[in-house]
């Protein structure tokens, strides 16, 4: 088992108090699995990605145990971590285009990030070269500033940076919604074949578009309000999911398996709670036709079936409940 | 790059042609017959009084056309003629502003320089922590509020009367004689540290905040974020952010040319420190509108100089415009 | 930090203004100056330059801030120089401001050839030393008064306003509300008025105060050389006055330290409070 997370709760600190954005979230990846992390913005995705590597004021580390290969990750001790960011976890974040120091060489950045984290360049150099070349990439860029490099060169570039100490989990987030469609296409590909090759073990592919994750994702988590809502794999989540939510938002997409479309998941009525003080209970229950009183008590999030896990009250596991 | 230096160059050309027209303005355009009024106020012997009232009629050229005065003192520049000073006449004014410029290049240079490199190392110090910020700062921003001349007075009277440690009037001691003495380099030495130092502090709380302000949000920009997010030390990130940030403070020394001029001006005045900032103000008082003139347009041509210097730093600094040039052409 | 909730925007700013120690610290000094400036004359046993009857005389009861070298009332000047300043901060800053403010936006609205010579004209302004204009056109006018000095400073003040003002407009520009605004056929003017200027009032904020800031610097270093106002004491002619009448020497130290504290406090304040309100309105810089 690549990555284990323990009923994770993290918070964020604002004036008015703790927003909880992450709630009791527990969940595995395995070895090689390509897990997708979906839900509408606010649902915690961006903040589940941030807390397994980078975990920085204002959000606050509440609790819960993430392991990673057996060994604890110490996420809310920073200097700690710093062991194993990059080699054991790494990150292709958000802002992508703009990851890189503009005043600075791409090689020279990159050979001083090594050597500051105790790796010797040219050890690295040939490997570096042959994953430009697997990117398409000419190995000129390292003699180039990130001005002169295109947005999916750019992106191309951190996908390999961020790599390059084949760590065993990778944190990939919203990294292809500002690439067109064509360059989301060969960017997930290029993930899959990472995958393939054993540049990363297994990945975690954060994004609000789901058309991408039936792409390449073995696996899909769906997350509302902060709150993991259904993991299964790809084919069941598209196709058999279980939890009201997933299936709204499945029905909301255009029809599955020929998509292209960015459609964002918005266009389900209502809108999720505020987490500064979230109703207890089911998070969803708000919006939900399929709401019950039992619904006023939380969700545990239970294996219904091999790989499947859904916090719903309605699921059929739990029919022999009194309606 | 030719077309970002063309540029450049053009600005510079057009602000010296309209500083230059200004300058030849400024004699002409004060009230009554300058020539007359100034003789009149400078007290001078009845003879020199008669002698340089045909000079600078003459010079003046006041019965010739208007446009060809103009040419003329177009012409009188690219001699470095700038006509013959009243209130230390009968020096030629390029000759006083030529014994001037070595003090304030002395007192300048050094202060421009060595405040802006401390001011920035200070102010990234500074942004390190919370604890730094909040109780070191606040003196860089008394001391970028401070204006020049109060500094000024506040050091000649501590440092100078009060305590005797510095001399705090002139460029050396009156007794002497410039030479290349050691005496005499000495005494130059400790002159110089009291107008340095009331420079140096004012320009270096303005450096030192502007330099914090900056990192802040280098520090918070997404190359550092992703830096911090694959474990770099601390060391590497608060390096590229300094890096970084010091590139629109080099931009910033231009924009303070103007007001470092201002400073050195009163500087000089409360110290009397015979640099060209001291000259104007006798310029002023002795209505000698010629070594103003001459003052003014040696400023002009300084600044002008300054200007272009840091334009030639800032491309062989920042690559972003050097990469944006060559695409240009 | 997609999760934090968003309540109402201006409770928000507001609750981060009052809650930021900078901006309550710089306003609280300012607040102070300007009800010195406003009650002090009042409170004034003399007039600025009336002979008070003891010459070089320390602060007393009698003469709160003591007397200078001609027997006038430190106090009594200290608090019409106060007026001075402010009303020259507020004239000087605001004309810089506003030319900044209007040169910057037509040239970054309108672009092309517009932007062009506006452009070059600001970095010509830019490039000349406007203390040494200054300077030039108090020889000339040989009496001056406060309105008159802070007309002019204004004037040569605005040039880093309007390139800053410059590239906001042009970044505004390209968003999506002023194109939807144009694509409805909204006049320009208009335009600038409802979707740009709002964007840009806490911008221009700052700038005023950093403007007032610099004015009042401006005025001091005029009135010190002696080319100041000649119908009024102002701060910067007390220094002048202290040094040229030997107040050092003398050790009449009560002369030339409260104007200066004055201005360091006043523009320093002015400073702090910027850095303040860019806090509050910043959210990236807003500490938890």
């Amino acid at each position: 088992m690549s990555l284990q997370v323990e009923n994770l709760t993290v918070y964020y600190q604002t004036l008015r108090g703790n927003v909880q954005a992450l709630e009791n979230t527990t969940f595995n990846i395995a070895d090689g699995e390509i897990m997708g992390l979906a839900g509408e913005s606010g649902c915690g995705k961006t903040t589940l990605g941030q807390s397994l590597i980078y975990l920085n004021p204002p959000m606050k580390y509440m609790g819960g145990r993430v392991t990673l290969n057996d060994h604890e990750l110490p996420i809310a001790d920073t200097k700690k971590m710093d062991d194993f960011r990059f080699k054991e976890i790494s990150v292709i974040p958000q802002y992508a285009m703009n990851a890189m120091n503009p005043t600075c060489k791409i090689g020279k950045m990159t050979a001083e990030l090594l050597e500051s984290k105790k790796v010797s360049f040219k050890e690295v150099k040939a490997e570096l070269d042959r994953r430009l070349d697997l990117v398409r990439m000419s190995r000129d860029v390292l003699n180039m500033y990130p001005i002169e490099l295109s947005g999916g060169m750019k992106q191309r570039m951190v996908m390999v940076l961020s790599t390059l100490l084949n760590p065993s989990l990778l944190i990939a987030d919203e990294m292809t919604s500002a690439l067109d469609v064509s360059s989301q296409k060969a960017v997930s590909e290029m993930l899959v074949e990472f995958r393939n090759r054993g540049f990363v073990k297994s990945l975690m592919v954060i994004t609000h578009d789901i058309s991408i994750l039936y792409q390449i994702a073995n696996t899909i988590m769906i997350m509302y309000a902060g709150q993991p809502a259904e993991k299964a794999s790809t084919d069941e989540i598209i196709h058999a999911p279980h939890h009201p939510y997933t299936k709204m938002l499945i029905s909301a997409l255009p029809r599955v398996g020929i998509i292209q479309s960015k459609k964002r998941l918005t266009s389900i009525p209502g809108t999720p709670p505020l987490l500064l003080d979230p109703p207890g209970g089911c998070r969803f229950r708000e919006r939900c036709p399929l709401a019950i009183d039992k619904c006023q008590e939380v969700p545990p999030f239970i294996e219904i079936d091999n790989g499947h896990y859904v916090a719903c009250w309605r699921q059929r596991n739990f029919t022999n409940l009194s309606l | 790059m030719r077309q970002y230096f063309g540029r450049k160059l053009l600005i510079y050309f057009i602000t010296f042609f309209l500083a230059v027209s200004i300058d030849w303005l400024i004699p002409r355009f004060m009230p009554g017959n300058p020539v007359q009024g100034m003789i009149a106020r400078a007290n001078l012997s009845a003879e020199s009084a008669k002698m340089i009232y045909s000079y600078y009629m003459q010079a003046f050229g006041l019965n010739i056309p208007i446009w060809q005065q103009y040419l003329n003192f177009w012409i009188a520049i690219f001699h470095g003629d700038f006509g013959t000073s009243i209130w230390l006449f009968p020096e030629p004014v390029i000759k006083i502003i030529k014994d001037a410029v070595p003090y304030d290049i002395l007192l300048l240079l050094p202060a421009i320089l060595v405040s802006w490199f401390a001011g920035n190392h200070f102010g990234a110090f500074a942004a390190r922590s919370k604890w730094l910020d909040n109780t070191i700062l606040p003196i860089g921003y008394i001391l970028t509020a401070t204006p020049y001349m109060w500094l000024g007075i506040l050091l000649a009277w501590a440092l100078g009367i009060v305590v005797h440690i510095f001399p705090f009037s002139g460029a050396y001691a009156y007794s002497m004689m410039p030479s290349f003495t050691w005496g005499f380099i000495w005494s130059l030495a400790v002159h110089w540290v009291l107008p340095f130092l009331s420079l140096f502090l004012v320009m270096f709380g303005g450096w030192a905040i502007g330099m914090r302000n900056l990192i802040i949000y280098e520090l918070e920009s997404d190359y550092s974020h992703y830096l911090l997010a694959l474990g770099t030390p601390r060391k590497l990130v608060r390096k590229y952010a300094f890096n970084n940030a010091v590139l629109p403070q080099v931009t910033g020394l231009a924009l303070q040319l103007g007001v470092i001029v201002a400073g050195a001006l009163v500087t000089e005045i409360v110290f009397s420190y015979p640099g060209i900032g001291y000259l104007i103000l006798q310029a002023i008082q002795n209505e000698d509108y010629f070594l103003l003139q001459g003052c003014f347009l040696f400023i002009i041509i300084g600044v002008l100089l300054a200007n272009f210097a840091i334009d030639v730093v800032y491309v062989l600094v920042d690559p972003r415009t050097r990469i944006g040039m060559q695409g240009e052409g | 930090m997609q999760t934090v909730t968003k309540p109402k925007k201006k409770n928000e700013l507001l609750f981060f203004a009052l809650r930021n120690t900078k901006l309550r610290i710089g306003l609280a000094i300012i607040l102070f100056f300007v009800v010195l400036a406003i009650v002090g004359p009042h409170l004034a046993k003399y007039k600025p330059n009336e002979f008070a009857g003891a010459q070089n005389h320390p602060p007393s009861a009698e003469y709160w801030f003591g007397t200078t070298s001609f027997g006038d009332d430190v106090f009594s000047q200290f608090a019409s120089g106060l007026g001075a300043a402010f009303e020259v901060g507020l004239l000087g800053g605001g004309i810089g401001t506003l030319i900044g403010l209007l040169v910057g936006f037509v040239a970054g609205y309108r672009g092309g050839l517009i932007d062009e010579f506006l452009n070059m004209l600001t970095n010509i302004v830019l490039v000349i030393p406007a203390l040494m204009v200054l300077l030039i056109i108090a020889v000339y006018l040989k009496a001056r008064g406060v309105f008159i000095e802070s007309i002019f400073i204004g004037c040569f003040a605005w040039p880093w306003t309007a390139r800053a003002v410059r590239a906001q407009t042009f970044s505004l520009r390209t968003r999506d509300f002023v194109d939807m605004a144009r694509i409805s056929a909204m006049r320009p003017l208009k335009i600038i008025a409802t979707e740009i200027a709002p964007n840009m009032m806490s911008y221009l904020l700052l700038v005023f105060i950093l403007q007032f800031g610099g004015a009042i610097l401006t005025a001091a270093t005029l009135d010190f050389i002696g080319l100041g106002p000649t119908n009024v004491i102002s701060l910067g002619l007390m220094m002048n006055n202290a040094v040229i009448y030997g107040a050092l020497i003398l050790g009449v130290w009560w002369w030339f330290v409260p104007p200066g504290i004055a201005i360091t406090a006043i523009v320093g304040a002015l400073y702090v409070t910027n850095v303040g309100l860019d806090e509050a309105f910043n959210p990236k810089l807003r500490e938890m």
